[in-house]
C-alpha cells in the first residue's frame, strides 16, 4: 500500500464510573464476580410504573472529568430517552445525554513521539449501561446486573492521525480516570471501552473518505492493531481503484483472527427518536454543584507529574514517564521522596523502578497489596548513602523488609549485617591478608609494574568480603588494600 | 350495627373510633356489595378478599389497643390497576400484563397502607389509562351507575364508579387529561388531580409522563383532603415531587374560607360550542351560587385553548410510545414465542395479539411524531404550545384565585356512541387537558343533574400547590348544596 493517504480517526470512549451505587437507582454499582441479575432492582429492570432517580456522584465526577479535559460546562442540559428495542435494554430506551451533553469541548496534549500534539474533544456525555445478553445452548440469557450501571462518553474530533496517537490518547486518558478515582478504567475488564471512526483521504483532499466505525475492541493493543488492518484494507482498496468497496458502516474486530468484520446488514437504519426524559429535571450544574470547588479538587494529572519529576526532581524523562503512569506507583514515589536532595531522589527512583516494580512484577502483586511504607524506601536509600549497607546486602534487606514489614534499620540490627566502614578495623583484616599471601603480593606488584593495574586486587577484595561475611565496605577496602600493597 | 350505606372517611373513621362498627365488618361490608354489584358495574377487575381481611383485622387490633394511626385506619379503598400494588396482580386493564404482580408498591399505596387503609381490589379503567369511558378495557365493561346503559367516564372509571355505586370509602385513579375529573363528573362524586408533582408517580404505570398524576376520588371534599394529606409531599424515587411548604388543609377542612373577596375566573373559550346547553346551565347555577356567597365573578380569556388538545395528543401519544415500549414479551407479562422466527418476531407478535387497539394507535403515532424529519414539525411544536397553554393559566391566575368551568363538554354518552369513532372521544377531554399541560391542580365537584338524570360536575382549577384553596372553595359550595349526598339507586 502506497504511502499517499492521510489517515483520519476519531474516538467514541466509554468509561463506567466506579460510583457506590447505579446511575438511576440504588443497587450496588459493583456486580463482580455476583450471580446474573442478583444485583438488579425494579427500576434498572424497567419494571411498569418506576422511575429514575439522579445519581449526583456520577454527575459530580462527569463535571470533575470534563472540568480535567478543559470542556466548557453547559448551562443547562437535559437527560433524555435513546428508544430501541433489545433485550438488554429493560426499558427499551437508553437514558442518556448525547444530543444536549453536559460538557462541550475540551483538549488534551500528548507528547508523540517526542512532539506535543494537541487532541481535542467533541463532546462528554453521562448515559446508564446495558445489561448483557450471554449466549448458550441455543438461548439468549439476559443478565441485568450491569443496566443501569454510570457509563460517561467521551467523543473525540477526528483529531489522530495514526493508531499510535489514538492508543496513547486512550492510554493517558486510563491514567487520568485513575488519578480521578473515578473509574478503574480496565479496559479488558469492559470499564473502558472504545469504538475508532477511522477513513482515509488523499494527503491535500479536502474531503474526508467513507468513515467506518470499529467496534469490539477491548485491549489498548487490539486499538492499534484494528486501525492498521482498516488502513490497510482500505488503502489497498483505494490502490487498486475499488474506493467505491469502502462502505460507511460498522466493522467488528476479531482479535483471534486479526481482522474487522462487516457488521453490515445486521444493523437496521436506526433511528433514534430521543426526546427530552420527562421523568428527570433539567439539571443546571450552577445550581447543583460547586464548580470551582470542583475545579480545585482536580489533582495533579499525569502530565503534571512529569514535567515536575524532570524539573524539580531531575529524574530521566523515561523514568518520569514511567512513575507517573501509575497513580499508586506515583503517590508512593513521592511520599519515599519526601524533600530529599536530586541525588537520593535519583536513588529512590531508580529502587522503585529497579527493585520495587521487579518485586511486584515478579508476586503479580501491586502497589497497594504490599506493606511497604514508603519512608522505609527512603531509610534504606539514607543508609546506602551513608555507607552503613552496602548496595548487594541492601537488596536482600529490602526484600525482607517487604515481605515482613519491619523497617532497614531494624534488619540490620537484627541480623548484625552493618556495613564495616570502620578503616582500623578494616587495616588490620588486609594487614594480616597481606603478610599470609606473599605470593599473590608479589604478582600484584609485578602486574601494576607491566599493565598498571593488576586483577589479584579483586582477589584480595573477595577475601576480604569472605573474612567480613560481605560487610565491608567495598571502596573502603580498595583504598586500604591500594595504600598497603604499595 | 350502625347504618353503613355511603359512609365518608369521616364518618367511617367515627363509627370506628367508638367501636360502633368493625374493620373487619365495614370490610366485609364492600366485598359482599362487590360480590352482589361488581358483575354488572364493571368497578374492579380484582378484588382480594384475603389481603383485605387481614389488613382489617390488623387494624382491629390496633383499635382495641387504643393505637389507631390514623384517620384511614381500617378504612376500606380501591386502586386503579395503573397503579402497582405489591402481591397484587396489576394489569393495567391491559392483556399484556395479565398475570403480572408488581414487585413494590406504588408510594401512594404504600403511604396509605402505612397509615392502615384497606384496599379492597383493584378498580377497572381504560387499557393503560387511556381512554375517556374505561370501554379501552381489555378485560370488562364498566358501567354508569346512574343509568346502566351509559359509560362512567374514563379512563379511571372503574375507581369512580366504586365511590359512586358505594363499593368502597374512597378510591385512587390517575390522570393525564382529564381521567379523574371526567369520570368524576360523570358519576357524581369528588375527583381531585393534584398539581404535578404534589404527590408521587412512582408506582403510576406511564401513559404521557410529563402529565400523568395519581388523584383521589370521594364522597366530599373533605375525604380528599384527608387522603391528600397523606399522600402529598416529595418522595425520593420520583425526581418531578417538589418539597412544597406543608399541605395546609387541616382536617377537619375550614369551612369558613372567606368568599366574599374570591375572584372566579370564567374563561370564555369553554363555554362556546359543543358544550351541552343542560351542562352549561348546570355550571353557570353553580357559578352563580358563588356569586350569591359573594364571590367576584370576572371574565377571563385563555388565547391558547385551542392549541390545547392537538398539543396534548402529540405530547401524549410521544410519551406514550416511549412508555409501551418496554412491554415486548421478555421481562414480564405475556409472551407469544411460539412460532416466532426470531426475537424481532417475539415484538411483533406479543405487541400484536396482547396490545389493545388504543395502544397500537399511540406507539405508531407518537412514534411517527418523533422520527428523523418530524420531530420539529410535531413534538418540538407541541412543547411550544404548551409553554403558550401554561402562560395563559399563569397570566389568569395573576387576577383570579380560581377557574370555574365545566368539566365534559356533555353528560356520560352511551356505551359504544364513541367507541369506533376516537376523534370523537378525544373530544370528551377538551375542557380538563389544559390543567394536565399547565401541570396545575384542578377537581370536579358534584353540580347537579340533567333532565334524565345524569350527573354533571362542576370543575374548579387552581394555581399549582393550591390544593388548599380549591379544596375549600369547593367545600363550600358542599356546604350550600346537597348534591353530594345523591347517591344512585342501585
Amino acid at each position: 500500500m502506497s504511502n499517499k493517504y492521510e489517515v483520519i480517526i476519531g474516538l467514541e470512549i466509554h468509561a463506567q464510573l466506579a460510583t457506590a451505587s447505579k446511575m438511576f437507582c440504588g443497587c450496588n454499582n459493583n456486580a463482580e464476580g455476583k450471580s446474573p441479575n442478583s444485583v438488579a432492582c425494579p427500576v434498572c429492570m424497567g419494571n411498569p410504573g418506576t422511575l429514575p432517580v439522579i445519581n449526583k456522584k456520577a454527575l459530580e465526577w462527569t463535571y470533575l472529568f470534563g472540568l480535567a479535559l478543559n470542556c466548557e460546562v453547559a448551562p443547562q442540559f437535559n437527560f433524555e430517552r435513546k428508544q430501541y428495542f433489545y433485550p438488554d435494554l429493560p426499558k427499551a430506551y437508553q437514558i442518556t445525554s448525547q444530543t444536549t451533553p453536559p460538557l462541550i469541548g475540551g483538549h488534551l496534549e500528548i507528547e508523540v513521539d517526542g512532539e506535543k500534539k494537541n487532541f481535542t474533544i467533541e463532546h462528554i456525555h453521562l448515559e446508564e449501561d446495558a445489561g448483557k445478553l450471554i449466549h448458550s445452548g441455543g438461548h439468549s440469557l439476559v443478565d441485568l446486573n450491569r443496566a443501569g450501571t454510570p457509563l460517561m462518553e467521551i467523543v473525540t474530533n477526528p483529531d489522530f492521525r495514526s493508531p499510535l496517537e489514538a492508543k496513547l490518547f486512550m492510554q493517558e486518558l486510563q491514567r487520568i480516570l485513575r488519578y480521578l478515582g473515578i473509574s478503574n478504567a480496565d479496559m479488558e475488564k469492559g470499564h473502558l471501552r472504545c469504538d475508532g471512526n477511522i477513513s482515509l483521504r488523499e494527503f491535500g483532499a479536502e474531503k474526508f473518505g467513507k468513515k467506518v466505525e470499529i467496534k469490539n475492541i477491548n485491549s489498548f493493543s487490539s486499538l492499534e492493531r484494528a486501525l492498521e488492518y482498516e488502513i490497510k484494507r482500505q488503502g489497498e482498496l483505494l490502490d487498486s481503484g475499488k474506493g467505491e468497496e469502502i462502505f460507511q458502516e460498522t466493522r467488528g474486530w476479531d482479535d483471534a483472527k486479526g481482522k474487522t468484520i462487516s457488521q453490515r446488514g445486521k444493523e437496521m437504519a436506526h433511528d433514534y427518536r430521543y426526546f427530552p426524559e420527562p421523568d428527570l429535571p433539567p439539571v443546571v450544574p450552577a445550581e447543583a454543584f460547586d464548580l470551582e470547588g470542583l475545579k480545585k479538587q482536580i489533582p495533579e494529572l499525569p502530565s503534571g507529574k512529569r514535567k515536575r519529576y524532570v524539573e524539580d526532581f531531575g529524574i530521566g524523562k523515561t523514568e518520569a514517564d514511567i512513575l507517573a503512569s501509575n497513580i499508586e506507583l506515583a503517590r508512593f514515589f513521592e511520599e519515599a521522596v519526601g524533600g530529599q536532595q536530586a541525588d537520593v531522589v535519583k536513588k529512590i527512583a531508580n529502587w522503585v523502578l529497579g527493585d520495587l516494580s521487579g518485586y511486584l512484577n515478579d508476586k503479580g502483586l501491586g502497589i497497594m497489596e504490599i506493606k511497604l511504607p514508603p519512608s522505609n524506601l527512603r531509610d534504606l536509600v539514607l543508609l546506602i548513602e551513608k555507607g552503613d549497607i552496602s548496595g548487594k546486602i541492601a537488596k536482600e534487606v529490602f526484600v525482607k523488609m517487604i515481605e515482613g514489614g519491619k523497617s532497614s534499620a531494624q534488619i540490620i540490627e537484627e541480623e548484625g549485617i552493618k556495613q564495616v566502614s570502620d578503616t582500623g578495623e578494616l587495616e588490620k583484616i588486609v594487614g594480616d591478608l597481606i603478610a599470609g599471601n606473599q605470593g599473590q603480593v608479589e604478582q600484584y606488584r609485578k602486574d601494576v609494574e607491566a599493565n598498571g593495574n593488576s586483577p589479584v586486587l579483586n582477589w584480595f577484595v573477595g577475601q576480604v568480603m569472605k573474612a567480613t561475611r560481605g560487610q565491608a565496605n567495598p571502596s573502603i577496602v580498595m583504598e586500604i588494600l591500594k595504600k598497603l600493597l604499595g | 350495627m350502625a347504618n353503613l350505606n355511603n359512609l365518608t372517611i369521616s364518618k367511617a373513621s367515627e363509627l370506628l373510633e367508638k367501636k360502633e362498627v368493625s374493620s373487619v365488618e365495614l370490610t366485609n361490608y364492600y366485598l359482599e356489595r362487590i360480590e352482589k354489584l361488581n358483575p354488572e358495574l364493571g368497578a374492579y377487575l380484582s378484588t382480594e378478599k384475603e389481603y383485605a381481611l387481614k389488613k382489617a383485622r390488623e387494624s382491629d387490633e390496633r383499635i382495641k389497643s387504643g393505637k389507631r394511626i390514623g384517620i384511614l385506619d381500617g378504612i376500606p379503598c380501591s386502586v386503579k390497576d395503573v397503579i402497582t400494588t405489591k402481591d397484587i396482580e396489576t394489569t393495567a386493564a391491559s392483556k399484556i400484563l395479565e398475570g403480572y404482580i408488581a414487585p413494590y408498591s406504588a408510594t401512594v399505596v404504600r403511604k396509605i397502607e402505612e397509615q392502615g387503609a384497606v384496599i379492597l381490589g383493584k378498580n377497572n379503567c381504560d387499557e393503560f389509562a387511556m381512554g375517556s369511558s374505561t370501554e379501552n378495557s381489555a378485560y370488562m365493561l364498566a358501567k354508569n351507575p346512574w343509568d346502566l346503559s351509559r359509560v362512567p367516564g374514563g379512563s379511571s372509571g372503574g375507581s369512580a364508579v366504586a365511590v359512586a355505586a358505594d363499593l368502597c370509602v374512597f378510591s385512587f385513579g390517575t390522570e393525564t387529561g382529564g381521567s379523574i375529573r371526567q369520570p368524576a363528573s360523570l358519576c357524581s362524586v369528588v375527583g381531585l388531580k393534584p398539581t404535578y408533582g404534589r404527590n408521587s408517580r412512582y408506582g403510576s404505570i406511564a401513559y404521557g409522563s410529563s402529565l400523568d398524576q395519581i388523584g383521589v376520588f370521594g364522597k366530599c371534599v373533605e375525604d380528599i383532603s384527608s387522603v391528600m394529606h397523606v399522600i402529598a409531599g416529595k418522595d425520593s424515587l420520583d425526581s418531578t415531587t417538589v418539597e412544597y411548604p406543608i399541605f395546609n388543609i387541616q382536617y377537619p377542612i375550614n369551612t369558613q374560607y372567606p368568599m366574599k373577596d374570591l375572584k372566579i375566573g370564567i374563561p370564555k373559550e369553554y363555554f362556546g360550542e359543543g358544550l351541552d346547553s343542560e351542562v352549561e346551565k348546570i355550571v353557570r347555577d353553580a357559578i352563580d351560587k358563588y356569586k350569591e356567597m359573594g364571590a367576584e365573578i370576572i371574565d377571563i380569556s385563555l388565547p391558547n385553548t385551542e392549541y390545547a388538545t392537538p398539543c396534548y395528543y402529540l405530547l401524549s401519544m410521544a410519551e406514550a410510545s416511549s412508555n409501551l415500549a418496554r412491554y415486548d414479551g421478555i421481562k414480564y407479562g405475556k409472551s407469544e414465542t411460539d412460532n416466532a422466527k426470531d426475537l424481532i418476531d417475539v415484538y411483533f407478535k406479543t405487541r400484536g395479539k396482547y396490545f389493545g387497539d388504543e395502544q397500537k394507535r399511540k406507539s405508531i403515532l407518537g412514534t411517527f411524531e418523533l422520527s428523523a424529519g418530524y420531530y420539529d414539525a410535531y413534538y418540538r411544536k407541541a412543547q411550544k404550545a404548551r409553554s403558550l397553554v401554561k402562560k395563559d393559566f399563569d397570566d389568569a391566575f395573576e387576577k383570579i384565585d380560581c377557574i370555574m368551568c365545566p368539566v365534559s363538554p356533555f353528560p356520560a354518552f352511551k356505551i359504544g356512541e364513541k367507541k369506533d369513532d376516537p376523534l370523537s372521544m378525544y373530544l370528551a377531554d377538551i375542557f380538563t387537558i389544559s390543567a394536565n399541560l399547565a401541570g396545575i391542580c384542578a377537581l370536579s365537584i358534584p353540580a347537579g343533574f340533567t333532565q334524565n338524570n345524569l350527573p354533571v360536575g362542576l370543575q374548579i382549577m387552581g394555581p399549582r400547590f393550591d390544593e388548599d384553596k380549591i379544596l375549600q372553595i369547593a367545600k363550600a359550595y358542599e356546604e350550600m348544596t346537597q348534591w353530594h349526598t345523591m347517591f344512585p339507586s342501585i
